[in-house]
């Protein structure tokens, strides 16, 4: 029998991740001298064939970067141009595009909790798998997947790629009889959500903690979704126009995401952890709750526990979500209107994976003439890679099969997002 | 069929260059996603599962378009392991939004978002998945309509023809009963060349089609830029109607000022 030092193994696909990619561990003598999260999901250059393009059509082009998270860029794409153009939406236009955000909140972190990520913790190839066991789980897990949907549909006009925002504000207002008719699936889905922060506390998680910087946005009086300053709990505060000055993005060989990292070199973490970190007094009293009621406090410094964080924030979402329906009234207008002019525009918001930061240069046309768009999983990757070196040196006594399984339990932590880094995750242990 | 002594067809789902969210729409059948668990066995699909069962498969589902030459000999080996292959969305059909690369130096693209281009391998276009290799049912849409795809599945399944309308998405608006945005309002829209499918969302929500859905079959795109010029549409709107989600499609590709 071999030793186990000088051993090779690769296993299959790193499945349930959103993207393509690959990654690379090497233990030399029982010590990990390289780890590399290689995405090969080819690029497309966004923002490329942006330059040329007209302010108003980035909101639906730059959606396309991402299925799973599209309001995401559509609202950090419409902000940077109002804010370029001086204007700011307000009032319940801002209500109704926030709601639409809930809604892609409460998706996308339905998907990750039950479909992507428990069935790591309680060992399932996936959900459906999952479903043969616990099949109320799953269906209650779709029940709330679906509350999510529905308001992307009725706020968005549909569910992937929504079509109803626009620079200024909305195409078109629903009627408050339309928004009616989410009350009753969004009313069960908080019982889900409830459900989901008790039943993910009881996860067994590895003993792990990091000590990386969480940066998120804040704003007074609310938690984090579609706008405010980029804060962290090492006391930063900046508006969104200084982000370039703060943060930087590299290339590395082995990537096709650029990784983003502090000016002065040091890592940081975006997400539900950070958010949390920093703006845990402005979850909804329910959602508080729901975090003490498991022992969960801030700062959360186990990345395995996201899950329940990710949880809490469902509760929230949910519950926000409700009470915009209760206090909507119809607007008298869909949309402020907004005048193109010379400059350069920064939009920021928080997709259900972390911040997401665009930057448009445009001309008094409104024409684009230069974009940078920094998507969460760029700049969760140094993070990424440092967890798993880690996670590999507290679990070198792990078989290789259960090892493998632990580096992508590690990397779903992220709830990464590839095709909007830049497609699956091979995972490759080398031992020498 | 899911007697014990009938095999469960094999259904896999492939992704190349993409956004994931034709895929996505499988699993946002929330109502139906178990049920479909039931009558076939879910051979092949990352995005939901890390289980995977070896080929050939009986239904192969492929996201994406064709950017890299890895993927030119990945699309083969899906081909010949799939006994039928049908592709979703406008990526897998048309080469997606990032075929804008197909009238552009794709050198400068990369330069223009990479620091180090010498690490980025990638054709000079993207190409549908048709291009190369053989392929059974297209279904349009950027992203798909997910109970439209629920319509493929089955019928794929079931050996008959998937009930698709190669229609105008004009068509779905006087089923439903929405005005006309250019009539009423002058608006430009693709509604009258564009393939049915979504169900006209966009004038329902008091906007011009975009075209996501990509041309529908004979449409008269000279005759709509026409009408277009007419209600004084500049030519750059008419140019990035045409070349966005399906910008390679003909007869969008040579649609504007790409035309004669």
């Amino acid at each position: 029998m071999p030793d186990k030092r000088t051993k090779t193994i690769r296993t299959a696909t790193l499945a349930r991740v959103e993207g393509e990619g690959a990654m690379r561990v090497r233990i030399e003598a029982g010590q990990v001298t390289e780890v590399a999260l290689d995405i090969y999901e080819p690029p497309r250059f966004f923002e490329a064939f942006l330059r040329g393009r007209d302010f108003a059509e980035a909101v639906d082009i730059t959606s396309r970067i991402c299925g799973i998270c599209p309001v995401a860029y559509q609202m950090s794409a419409v902000t940077a141009m109002e804010s370029l153009c001086g204007v700011e939406v307000g009032g319940q236009l801002r209500a109704l595009r926030r709601l639409l955000y809930c809604g892609e909140w409460i998706e996308s972190h339905a998907l990750h909790i039950f479909m992507l990520h428990a069935p790591d913790f309680l060992g399932y190839a996936g959900a459906v798998e999952m479903a043969r066991d616990h099949p109320a789980i799953v269906a209650d897990a779709l029940k709330l997947k679906k509350a999510g949907n529905e308001v992307m549909r009725v706020v968005g006009g549909r569910e992937v790629h929504p079509i109803n925002l626009r620079v200024g504000g909305l195409h078109r207002v629903p009627r408050k009889a339309e928004l009616a008719t989410l009350v009753e699936g969004l009313e069960r889905a908080r019982e889900i959500a409830l459900g989901a922060v008790t039943l993910t506390a009881t996860l067994d998680f590895p003993d792990y903690e990091q000590d990386f910087e969480f940066v998120a946005l804040a704003h007074p009086g609310e938690y984090p979704i579609d706008r405010g300053r980029v804060v962290s709990d090492h006391g930063l505060d900046i508006a969104p126009a200084d982000y370039m000055t703060h943060f930087v993005e590299s290339h590395v060989p082995w990537s096709h995401a650029l990784h983003s990292q502090r000016t002065d070199g040091s890592t940081y973490v975006v997400g539900p952890l950070a958010r949390f970190a920093t703006s845990y007094d402005e979850l909804t009293p329910l959602a508080r709750e729901a975090a003490a009621g498991v022992g969960l406090r801030p700062p959360e410094r186990n990345p395995f526990r996201s899950i329940v964080v990710r949880s809490v924030e469902l509760v929230h979402a949910v519950d926000e979500a409700l009470a915009l329906i209760a206090d909507y009234e119809e607007p008298d207008a869909p949309a402020l209107e907004v005048i193109p002019r010379a400059g350069v525009g920064h939009g920021v918001s928080e997709a259900p994976r972390g911040l997401l930061y665009h930057r448009y240069e445009i001309d008094a046309d409104g024409t684009i003439l230069d974009a940078v768009i920094v998507p969460p999983t760029s700049q969760n990757q140094t993070a990424i890679e440092a967890d798993l070196r880690g996670v590999v040196e507290r679990s070198l006594d792990l078989p290789d099969a259960e090892l493998s399984v632990r580096c992508e339990q590690t990397i779903r932590n992220y709830d990464p997002c590839i095709s909007c880094a830049t497609h699956f995750l091979k995972l490759d242990v080398q031992r020498v | 069929m899911s007697t014990a002594t009938r095999r469960k067809p094999k259904l896999a789902v492939w992704k190349f260059s993409s956004c994931d969210g034709c895929q996505l729409s499988l699993l946002d059948c929330e109502d139906e996603l178990l049920a479909l668990a039931g009558e076939v066995e879910i051979a092949y699909f990352p995005e939901a599962t890390s289980a995977t069962v070896r080929g050939p498969y009986d239904l192969s589902l492929v996201e994406g378009s064709i950017t890299t030459e890895e993927d030119c000999e990945r699309i083969q080996k899906v081909r010949s392991a799939s006994r039928r292959l049908v592709t979703i969305g406008a990526c897998a059909t048309a080469g997606g939004i990032q075929a804008l690369r197909n009238v552009a130096d794709v050198d400068e693209f990369v330069a223009l978002v990479y620091a180090q281009p010498e690490h980025i391998s990638t054709l000079a276009t993207s190409t549908p998945i048709s291009e190369h290799v053989a392929v059974d049912f297209e279904l349009r849409g950027c992203p798909i309509d997910k109970h439209q795809l629920l319509e493929v599945i089955g019928a794929q399944l079931a050996g008959r023809r998937p009930q698709i309308a190669t229609t105008s998405v004009c068509t779905e608006c006087k089923r439903r009963g929405t005005v006309c945005v250019t009539v009423a309002h002058g608006t430009p829209c693709l509604g009258p060349v564009t393939h049915a499918g979504c169900g006209a969302i966009c004038p329902s929500y008091n906007r011009g089609c975009y075209g996501c859905f990509g041309p529908m079959e004979t449409p008269n795109v000279s005759a709509l830029t026409r009408q277009m010029r007419d209600l004084d549409t500049t030519e750059t709107v008419i140019d990035h109607l045409f070349h966005t989600f399906n910008a390679s499609a003909e007869p969008f590709a040579g649609a504007g000022s790409r035309g004669a």
